[in-house]
């Protein structure tokens, strides 16, 4: 495994068969063999070729907003004794890191002459970045969304569709973000050369984990190096939360050569029962699912479970491969914060900061926080993946505990 | 005989006097997981290979009839094991057996530890949808240690060297998928499909099945002036969802 995190650190991984080690690989069925052969070799002609690269980094800074902020929280920092540095991706255009995904996706998927764009979406986030992109780059798309989701998340259904985008409910499986992955890979085979699949994490067969990675990796560049100008060096410790995993890849990925602790935070739901939580990483086993050898939560089966999380992003049964690698080489340590927890987190952070993080994201702070406790003095950076103004009608459910303001 | 070369046999002897041999799909312990071997026996007498469907959480490549029944079986407690055990019980099936699964139950059961149960009940393949050949070495092998065949399938998009690399690398017979879509869809079968069909056959030297779309007679005897069999999925899904007797409806497909 100690050689492994080096072919890692070495930017060797995945290998030419989309492997992370034992992680990763490419299982789909041999209908859609000839659209990953197609995809895989238009990463491989453009991802990395000037023009490409030009655009992507036009778009992301005129039209994205980045750079994004990197924020130092000193009340933050005072409550808990460390050093707190946030990445603000919640200041991202469309309100989180997706968007760095969706925009260079629409812009590879113009480049491969695609007629238009197909994606999925759980809580909505996703499916409004892919919207918002393919309007920009001037493809029709269409997100595949779980009947149970649209019920949800009504007020992302109406942005996408605002944004230009079909909104197309999915009926079948479970009828959240699972089933909407399957819908839209069952779409993508009816049209491979006309059709991009623009999948919104860091899962999935070869090449979506490293093309997600490489496209969100503009996180960590940016934070390092922030973080060398404004605080003075590097981090102790860095934190994201981990659904999919496509903004903790992206952070901890320009970073994992350096001596930094790096901890990924899932959703630890209600509590630690198979169905309670979405721990894919802290409590799962090694599996295939949507394509990719990775860590699923299942029963001994092999059937993949349900999961629970108060925060729709991070509801998934499984993990990008890449994550799984680096937990099995011990590079990433995987721990998972709860419901009541990322609550509480994401009310202090409202009430010291006046920063309104995404239910997700609060996974991040609530582990932060209890990592803090026991290291004071050290020096940390949180991801801050989105903002959660989407999250008020869950919100809602739980008032902000009475504070009392002495008056002075 | 090796297992996989009875799935060969008895296609071969079907296509004896010209007719076609007839693949039967149903999910296993659907409707009613105590009529599973009823219904598997009954069938048997009918069709000349039977597929079994091991149901799957995330059934990616089925369209809605066989993820509804899919999601049923599960529900009511079938699992690979238990499977194993009917068909251990069962005594003599009419049809040498197939295995239609997802990877990831197979995986969860241990390779080695299927082939050896697999054989010991009557199954000689498994089709496995969401295993391209690249990513089966390890299962084929497990497999091929007991004589069983791993069977390949392939599409009407599948480049004229994959087709012949598939079709050597199968066992058993060729899985001809004839629409590049799901399980189960109401499009009926596409217009060039002979060109396709006379393709894959004068590519492989093993007997070749199409599926997907076979819904009547017409479409068996239409599949069959190109190819050796016809299997047979979603439309007997149906008729087993509806009450019906599926090997009632299986002989009709033969009548022309």
């Amino acid at each position: 495994m100690k050689d492994l995190l080096q072919a890692s650190i070495d930017g060797d991984l995945p290998d030419e068969r989309g492997r992370f080690g034992p992680f990763g690989g490419r299982y789909v069925p041999e209908t859609l063999v000839p659209a990953f052969e197609r995809l895989e070799q238009g990463v491989r002609d453009h991802l990395h070729e000037a023009s490409f690269q030009k655009e992507f980094r036009r778009e992301l800074r005129e039209w994205v907003g980045r750079p994004t902020a990197l924020t130092l929280a000193p009340r933050l920092s005072a409550l808990w004794g460390t050093e707190v540095w946030i990445k603000r991706e919640d200041l991202a255009h469309t309100g989180a890191h997706k968007i760095n995904n969706a925009i260079g996706q629409a812009i590879l998927a113009k480049r491969l002459n695609a007629k238009r764009v197909i994606a999925e979406t759980g809580a909505g986030q996703h499916g409004v970045a892919a919207a918002a992109a393919c309007a920009r780059v001037g493809l029709p798309c269409s997100v595949y969304m779980g009947a149970v989701d649209i019920e949800r998340q009504a007020p992302n259904v109406d942005r996408m569709r605002r944004l230009g985008a079909e909104v197309i409910a999915v009926e079948s499986g479970d009828k959240t973000l699972r089933a909407a992955i399957d819908e839209a890979l069952r779409e993508w085979v009816t049209d491979p050369a006309g059709i991009y699949y623009l999948l919104g994490s860091a899962v999935g067969a070869h090449p979506y984990p490293y093309l997600v990675r490489e496209l969100q990796a503009v996180i960590g560049e940016e934070a390092r190096q922030q973080m060398l100008d404004q605080a003075g060096g590097l981090p102790h410790a860095a934190f994201a939360c981990v659904g999919g995993g496509s903004n903790a890849i992206g952070l901890f990925y320009p970073l994992r050569g350096d001596d930094i602790e790096l901890i990924g935070v899932e959703a630890g739901g209600t509590g630690d029962g198979l169905g309670q939580n979405a721990a894919t990483l802290a409590t799962g086993t090694p599996g295939v699912l949507q394509g990719a050898y990775t860590m699923i939560l299942q029963d001994d089966d092999g059937q993949v479970q349900e999961t629970h999380s108060i925060s729709a992003g991070l509801d998934y049964s499984g993990v990008g491969p890449e994550h799984a690698m680096l937990q099995a080489t011990g590079r990433v340590q995987y721990v998972s914060a709860r419901d009541d927890e990322a609550l509480e987190a994401l009310e202090e952070l409202c009430a010291s900061e006046g920063i309104l993080t995404a239910l997700e994201t609060a996974h991040a702070y609530a582990y932060a926080r209890k990592w803090s406790q026991r290291n004071p003095g050290k020096r940390i950076l949180i991801g801050n993946s989105g903002r959660g103004d989407k999250d008020m009608p869950t919100l809602s459910k739980y008032p902000p505990r009475t504070r009392t303001h002495a008056s002075t | 005989m090796q297992a996989h070369e009875r799935l060969t046999a008895a296609i071969r002897a079907a296509n004896k006097d010209g007719g076609t041999a007839l693949v039967p799909f149903i999910t296993a312990g659907y409707p009613e997981p105590a009529e599973f071997i009823a219904t598997l026996k009954a069938i048997a007498t009918v069709g000349d290979v039977v597929e079994i469907g091991i149901p799957f959480s995330d059934p990616m490549a089925d369209g809605m009839t066989i993820q509804r029944s899919s999601f049923v079986a599960l529900q009511k407690g079938v699992s690979l094991k238990w499977i194993f055990e009917q068909l251990d019980a069962a005594g003599k099936i009419d049809a040498p057996l197939v295995m239609m699964s997802y990877l990831n139950p197979l995986l969860a059961f241990g390779y080695g530890n299927l082939a050896r149960r697999a054989l010991a009940a009557g199954v000689c393949g498994f089709i496995v949808p969401d295993l391209p050949f690249e990513e089966s070495a390890e299962l084929r092998a497990a497999l091929e240690a007991e004589g069983l065949g791993l069977i390949q399938l392939v599409t009407p998009a599948t480049p004229d060297e994959r087709l012949r690399m598939l079709a050597q690398a199968s066992r058993g017979f060729v899985y001809a998928v004839t629409i590049t879509g799901i399980t189960g869809g109401d499009a009926g079968l596409p217009k060039n499909l002979a060109v396709y069909l006379d393709k894959v056959a004068s590519r492989s030297e093993l007997p070749v099945c199409a599926g997907f779309g076979i819904r009547a007679a017409a479409d068996v005897a239409n599949v069959g002036q190109h190819v050796a069999g016809a299997i047979v999925g979603s439309a007997l899904v149906e008729v087993l969802e509806q009450g019906s007797d599926p090997a009632a409806y299986l002989r009709s497909l033969r009548q022309t």
